[in-house]
């Protein structure tokens, strides 16, 4: 049972927390130790507001464990309005099909059991086309 | 007690409110002839339309959180001020584990607040909601977040399955002075009337059938609602809106009509029809779905029920400040008019009713 | 600083072995490299390997190998690199032997993709991902492969199915690879047959992971390395270099960058020029690595590696052999061991043994390797003397 190492992950799965560097102000996530743009200490946390748009996408048939009973699912990069670029299921999708550029919004979905039924539920970020 | 008129009702010490609300309903909606064909039944005497199913990936936890946070963008306030989330459902997703933590951390709440679970069927959001009434009004805090949201189950083939859907709302009960609705009082009725349960580690409940109608609904609704307008001194026509309980259409339609409420005042709130019953989310939804329209001044009276049993009242005026908040959220109309039909097969595999193990 | 030289090699054929384990396979490699040298003794071994601590359950692998080998006496442990861990080994072994400090080296890659089956093994193949951030919402490398096919078809715009033709290429020249696993070649009609998914891919896209064990011998020992046969074979070059592990972290997830910089590197420390290369074993662990690879090589211009690939001809007797014993495709993909069958089918290149496949007068050959999605690139380039 992998409890610690979801744990330490929840603000930033279930709220998309990352970070802002205090030194050349990049968004950063998910949060990283050393700010990527310009090596600095990174610790500011920063809540990313959840729109985005599709960078790219593929549909999934062959699911690894944890994910079959969800098959067939879209997986996408989205790339942040504030810049980062994520991995992330995309959801509530209907017979519209999905376009690279689609913009979407971020909404927090069960992502899968750690196990079976008798193991804690992982929540996390996915992606829907923005609603209305 | 003290039998002075008005002593029944909960009124706090200090003036409370709703300070924002939201809701959410998923996109799925299996249509209620789909059930009928399936299990032989007649397609003419299906209870609603269609109900709200919810996706694979779709709870109470995943549909609160979105709910609490339409209410947050509402409400304006900095999550961190809330000193409670309570979350009313009878799907919980842990049995031990309070949904109610999840959230809150998922909308970023502090650590310095209440959290526990509430159950009591169909009218465990409102227990929420008068417990956070409680809270602020007695002044412990000055914020608090109540929610009613399910994933029903209805047992295939059972006449509940009609209409056993998913959806809920939230609440950010402040101060009377920060709200778009005024809670002016809150009354509840409460007997040991066992109409519906589960017991534990059962799948699904057990109701008792007719049982579930004159001495358990329209028992506790009608008193509930009589009690809290004689001892408010009002009657049905002093209200803008009314919104009940809704396992079904006829149900509120037949309260209302007996309370003195006509089908204009129970229109808007009235969801069951197109989303299905969503058990601690129904009047909840319903009440979002006035305030999506509701004008300042409008008087709201708003009567849940939960089965074991028990309805909760409450008497609501709509201020100045509900045109700007409505705004600043969905409104509860884009969450139905969201809708993609699914089949009844779609269903039974979203529903985890098909044995993989 | 010592000259590296190929000497004694060893393959088993790359397949489905469920009657085979780590111990087996990697022995048998090892028997068949130690008999093709000329030499028995053994300083160090290196062992490439994914996934045997998790999905075998069997840490520690380079001793397991050494001591089922009975190779007593020698020093060893394990390279992981994900599916780049075989080339992993072999730099390993560059640098011992190159530095001196170790006279003969056994590079064993070797994989046992079979010991376990079901969506497990799926998840184990992830775990070359960002486990955190990718794998934990469901990606796999294929799944990486159809993100960046879906955003190469977008961007360039080239004709869906002129992306099989490393595939296609592969399977033909697996033909004549007795050690492939699928030796049936396959036309482009087959795979344009086999759905062209705009956002993703289809069966002949995707190289079969599957078991196996590849062995080269290194040496810094010149009379020994003659006494192999087939020529002098030295190692002239070993480099590598990272990019973020996660697609979502680069800035330009088609750049391949970690392929332009090991590449160069490798070829500046060879003092070689493309032009002077006689056969390159590229990465075709799915057929958009490929084409991002050429790109990214600077073979072709950016988005036209597909044009490059289709176009022009690469069989053992064109312009530019690539995948001359089948590649991943079709000479079947041993993931951790795959590094070193690159290798050591480069050394039967440049040896005059590869028989139907063999590129005439082969002299140089550039071989290389990666994890994930270029994430950890790995360049070898040998040649003969």
């Amino acid at each position: 049972m992998e409890i610690p190492r979801h744990w330490r992950l929840q603000k930033q799965r279930y709220a998309l927390v990352g970070e802002e560097c205090p030194h050349c102000s990049a968004k950063i996530f998910p949060a990283r130790d050393v700010c990527p743009e310009c090596g600095g200490e990174a610790k500011e946390p920063f809540r990313f507001s959840g729109r985005g748009s599709v960078y790219s996408y593929t549909v999934m048939n062959n699911a690894p464990a944890g994910f079959e009973k969800t098959l067939p699912y879209t997986i996408a990069l989205v790339k942040l309005d504030e810049g980062p670029t994520v991995t992330a299921q995309l959801t509530d999708l209907n017979d519209e099909e999905v376009q690279i550029g689609m913009p979407v919004e971020m909404v927090t979905r069960r992502i899968k059991e750690d196990g079976d039924e008798r193991g804690m539920l992982i929540y996390g970020y996915k992606f829907r086309p923005v609603m209305g | 007690m003290n039998k002075e008129k008005g002593s029944l009702l909960l009124r706090p010490n200090r003036p409370v409110g709703i300070v924002g609300y939201g809701a959410y309903v998923p996109q799925y909606r299996l249509p209620a002839v789909e059930i009928a064909q399936v299990w032989g039944m007649s397609e003419k005497s299906v209870p609603i339309k269609e109900k709200a199913v919810p996706g694979l990936d779709e709870d109470t936890v995943t549909m609160g959180i979105e709910a609490a946070r339409n209410a947050l963008k509402r409400a304006g306030i900095d999550p961190k001020e809330l000193r409670a989330v309570w979350t009313g459902s009878e799907s919980h997703p842990y049995a031990v584990k309070p949904s109610s933590t999840i959230i809150a951390e998922a909308i970023g709440a502090s650590s310095h607040i209440q959290a526990a679970d509430m159950e009591f069927a169909c009218k465990a959001g409102t227990e929420a909601m008068i417990m956070a009434i409680g809270l602020v009004g007695s002044g412990m805090g000055d914020y608090a977040l109540a929610l009613g949201v399910d994933t029903a189950q209805g047992k295939p083939g059972d006449a509940l399955e009609y209409t056993a859907a998913a959806g809920g709302a939230a609440f950010v009960i402040g101060p009377a002075e920060e709200s778009a609705v005024e809670i002016i009082s809150a009354y509840s009725f409460v007997t040991d009337t066992p109409d519906f349960w589960r017991r534990a580690y059962q799948h699904y409940p057990e109701h008792g059938q007719r049982f579930t109608g004159e001495p358990a609904y329209f028992k506790h609704v009608s008193t509930a609602a009589q009690t809290m307008m004689d001892e408010s001194g009002t009657t049905a026509a002093d209200y803008t809106y009314a919104v009940f309980h809704q396992p079904n259409a006829k149900f509120p339609k037949r309260v209302a009509k007996s309370l003195g409420f006509s089908e204009d005042q129970i229109r808007t709130g009235l969801l069951s029809p197109v989303i299905g019953n969503t058990y601690a989310g129904a009047s909840p939804v319903g009440l979002t779905a006035i305030l999506d329209e509701a004008q300042p001044g409008d008087r709201v009276l708003m009567v849940s029920y939960g089965s074991g049993a028990g309805s909760d009242a409450l008497d609501l005026r709509v201020t100045e400040r509900i045109n700007a908040v409505r705004a600043k959220a969905p409104k509860t109309a884009d969450y139905i008019t969201r809708r993609v039909e699914i089949d009844y097969a779609t269903y039974a595999r979203y529903r985890g009713k098909l044995q993989m193990r | 600083m010592e000259k590296v030289y190929a000497a004694g090699i060893g393959q088993t054929p790359v397949g489905e072995h469920w009657d085979k384990s780590l111990s087996n396979l990697s022995s048998a490699a090892i028997q068949l490299a130690l008999n093709n040298s000329a030499t028995l003794h053994v300083d160090a071994l290196y062992a490439g390997n994914m996934l045997a601590s998790s999905a075998s359950q069997q840490a520690n692998l380079g001793t397991l190998i050494a001591d089922n080998a009975g190779l007593t006496g020698v020093e060893t442990f394990t390279a992981e690199a994900g599916e780049a861990s075989g080339a992993a080994a072999l730099r390993m072994g560059y640098i011992a032997v190159h530095s001196g400090l170790v006279r003969t080296a056994l590079v064993v890659g070797v994989e046992k993709y079979t010991d376990a089956v079901g969506p497990e093994m799926a998840a184990e193949t992830a775990s070359g991902l960002d486990y955190d951030f990718e794998a934990m919402y469901g990606l796999t490398p294929e799944a990486q492969a159809g993100l960046l096919t879906a955003r190469y078809l977008h961007t360039f715009n080239p004709p869906r199915e002129a992306l099989g033709a490393v595939s296609v290429l592969a399977h033909k020249n697996a033909v004549g690879n007795p050690k492939a696993m699928y030796r049936r070649a396959i036309s482009p009609e087959r795979y344009a047959a086999a759905g062209l998914p705009g956002d993703g891919l289809n069966m002949y896209d995707i190289a079969p992971y599957a078991d196996g064990a590849a062995a080269l011998l290194l040496t810094s020992d010149k009379k020994i390395a003659e006494a192999t046969g087939g020529g002098l074979i030295e190692l002239l070059a070993s480099q590598s270099a990272v990019d973020a592990l996660a697609l979502h972290d680069r800035p330009d997830a088609l750049a391949f960058s970690a392929v332009t910089a090991s590449v160069h590197k490798a070829l500046a420390r060879a003092r070689v020029e493309w032009a002077q290369v006689d056969l390159f074993e590229l990465w075709d662990a799915f057929s958009i690595y490929g084409i991002l690879s050429v790109e990214a090589c600077g073979l072709a211009a950016r988005g036209e590696g597909w044009r490059w690939l289709a176009e022009i001809d690469h069989s053992p007797a064109g312009d530019m052999p690539l995948v001359t014993m089948g590649g991943n495709k079709a000479r079947g993909f041993p993931i951790g061991a795959a590094g070193v069958y690159q290798a050591v089918e480069a050394v039967v290149q440049l040896r005059g043994e590869a028989g139907e496949n063999q590129v005439p007068g082969a002299k140089i050959a550039l071989v290389q390797s990666m994890g994930g999605p270029a994430s950890n690139v790995f360049t070898h380039i040998f040649a003969r003397s």
